[in-house]
């Protein structure tokens, strides 16, 4: 975290949290597929947030994927949050997550199991108390969705 | 004359407001303006003491809210130097617009007439004609204006079959002001017949402006920009125009006379007035007006070209930063959209609220010309009379914030 005089502000670095800083300096699996099973680009034209997805995938079982694009920190990072956690997941298992997600975002309760399930996502709860922001934490996620269940 | 700003600030209520903690600093005017007390009571006051319909009751509250109401036109008219029956109330600039294309541009253009505007417009003097370019099948002509307005551009495009040169008086992205008096010079030398409108949304509110010396056919500007309420726009036209064109929407007070097989329009402006019209946002608008002719438009005007000076040459001293519009020898109005080489505008703004700093961020309802600088979205400051240089100050401070939690 920097020197910022900002860094007291609680709320704001709840939802600027250091992971979600490091995924959006450092994206990770930003490198394009050689040749993706299924691709697809997201964009919330309101913010200008885009994304592009791309993934491959084999006996329902996701094997590798790609996530880049441009916009804010908070759809950024959540892209590549997302393109570090479902690599070797299941469609169905990554549906549940997606679930999971949304249920964070939206404030509802959860429990500590899915909670720990979720792993380094849990970072983009402090985006929940922005409410414009909301929808730049689940762009990707819910452009996954719509991939895998095509 | 010079103004007291302190002294204006405190006729605006909400400018005492804190927001996160901090003294608010509204650097969003371009997109709505703040308002003073006594436009905020004149509603209350219509509401309390005379509610009731107009132009249609023998009664005294309705002959009360009637003459106040009509005296608010008379108070627009003034401002622009028009006649009161070339204003017509409307919604907002939008609905202005809209009542041109639809009105007067599809019985007026034709196939092989063409429309020139710029690159540079909001969305609602682009897609209107958009729209209107494909129902009659003229040709849409756009001036560049990205590095300034400039004469040659508009002069290789203007033809004998140019209908209209509907265009921004100032950007609300870029910030230039338009030379609307030699723009209309050239037309006329050009094409007597060829109509302007000017989208004056971001200049009425700001700077003295005169209908009959620009000599333009229609202006459209909202009333809410101008320290009136929401919901109330006005358009004007020239009256030989308006005479000739028929009614935008049907319904009551439009009409003269009525019988089951057809309708005689109202005169003007109720010609295109249908229906119960926002009685205490005309009247309230009224009460802006005078409120800005007291400060007066010059001193407006000044007051803001010399915080956005001050502030473009701030804007010079970061050097990841970039001002859209960078043609900084150009006239320009109290608007300034920037973007950063990596942070996103949104971050941007959400660092800024958190100082109770108010800015835009987005495409400012002109998607193609933001993206024409390569970027989805952008930044905005946007000036009126009772910022302070001080706000300025602020602003920049929070701005090294930004450049210090993100990079």
């Amino acid at each position: 975290m920097s020197m910022s005089r900002l860094s007291g502000v609680d709320d704001l670095n709840e939802m600027y949290e250091s992971i979600i800083l490091d995924h959006y300096r450092n994206p990770r699996n930003l490198k394009k597929l050689a040749s993706p099973d299924l691709e697809k680009d997201v964009n919330n034209p309101f913010c200008g947030d885009e994304l592009s997805i791309q993934l491959n995938i084999e006996n329902d079982v996701v094997t590798d994927l790609s996530v880049s694009g441009n916009g804010c920190a908070i759809s950024q990072s959540s892209g590549s949050l997302l393109a570090e956690s479902v690599i070797n997941l299941t469609k169905i298992q990554i549906l549940e997550l997606i679930v999971n997600v949304r249920k964070m975002m939206r404030g509802e309760d959860i429990s500590e199991e899915i909670r720990d399930s979720l792993g380094d996502i849990e970072a983009l709860e402090g985006v929940k108390k922005f409410p414009v922001r909301i929808k730049c934490a689940l762009l990707g996620w819910t452009g996954l969705e719509d991939l895998i269940q095509d | 004359m010079s103004v007291n700003i302190d002294s204006v600030r405190k006729d605006f209520p909400i400018l005492g407001r804190s927001v996160n903690g901090k003294k608010l600093v509204y650097l969003d005017n371009a997109a709505t303006s703040q308002k003073p007390k006594i436009v905020i009571d004149s509603i209350t006051e219509y509401y309390t003491k005379y509610n009731s319909n107009v132009h249609r009751g023998v009664h005294t509250l309705s002959m009360e809210a009637t003459e106040a109401y009509e005296n608010a036109r008379f108070k627009v008219a003034k401002l622009i130097n028009a006649p009161e029956d070339c204003i017509i109330w409307t919604r907002n600039a939008t609905e202005s617009l809209n009542l041109v294309a639809s009105s007067w541009g599809l019985n007026n253009i034709s196939a092989e007439q063409n429309i020139i505007i710029t690159n540079a417009e909001h969305h609602s003097n682009l897609v209107t004609w958009q729209q209107i370019s494909k129902k009659t099948g003229c040709e849409l002509r756009y001036i560049d204006i990205s590095n300034g307005f400039e004469m040659s551009n508009l002069k290789n495009i203007l033809d004998k079959n140019t209908a209209l040169v509907s265009i921004t008086h100032i950007s609300n992205v870029l910030g230039y002001v338009t030379p609307i008096s030699d723009i209309v010079s050239l037309i006329k030398k050009m094409n007597l017949d060829t109509k302007i409108l000017v989208d004056a949304a971001q200049s009425v509110p700001h700077m003295p402006l005169d209908v009959n010396d620009l000599g333009i056919d229609f202006l459209a500007f909202s009333a809410h920009k101008m320290m009136g309420p929401t919901g109330i726009g006005v358009l004007y036209g020239k009256k030989e125009l308006l005479l000739n064109m028929e009614p935008y929407m049907f319904g009551g007070d439009m009409i003269i006379e009525v019988s089951y097989e057809g309708a005689k329009w109202n005169e003007l402006p109720y010609k295109f007035e249908a229906g119960t019209p926002n009685i205490a946002g005309g009247i309230s608008t009224g009460v802006a007006v005078d409120y800005l002719l007291n400060i007066g438009m010059e001193n407006i005007w000044k007051h803001e070209v010399d915080l956005t000076n001050y502030a473009l040459e701030k804007f010079s001293q970061f050097k990841n930063f970039t001002v859209l519009g960078n043609n900084l020898n150009h006239p320009r109005g109290g608007v300034i959209s920037f973007v950063h080489k990596s942070i996103h505008p949104h971050d941007i703004g959400t660092i800024l609220d958190k100082q109770g700093i108010a800015i835009r961020t987005g495409h400012h309802c002109a998607m193609p010309l933001v993206r024409s600088y390569g970027t989805s979205a952008a930044a905005r400051v946007s000036f009126y009379i009772y910022n302070t240089f001080n706000e300025v100050d602020l602003f920049f401070e929070a701005i090294k914030d930004v450049e210090d939690y993100f990079l």
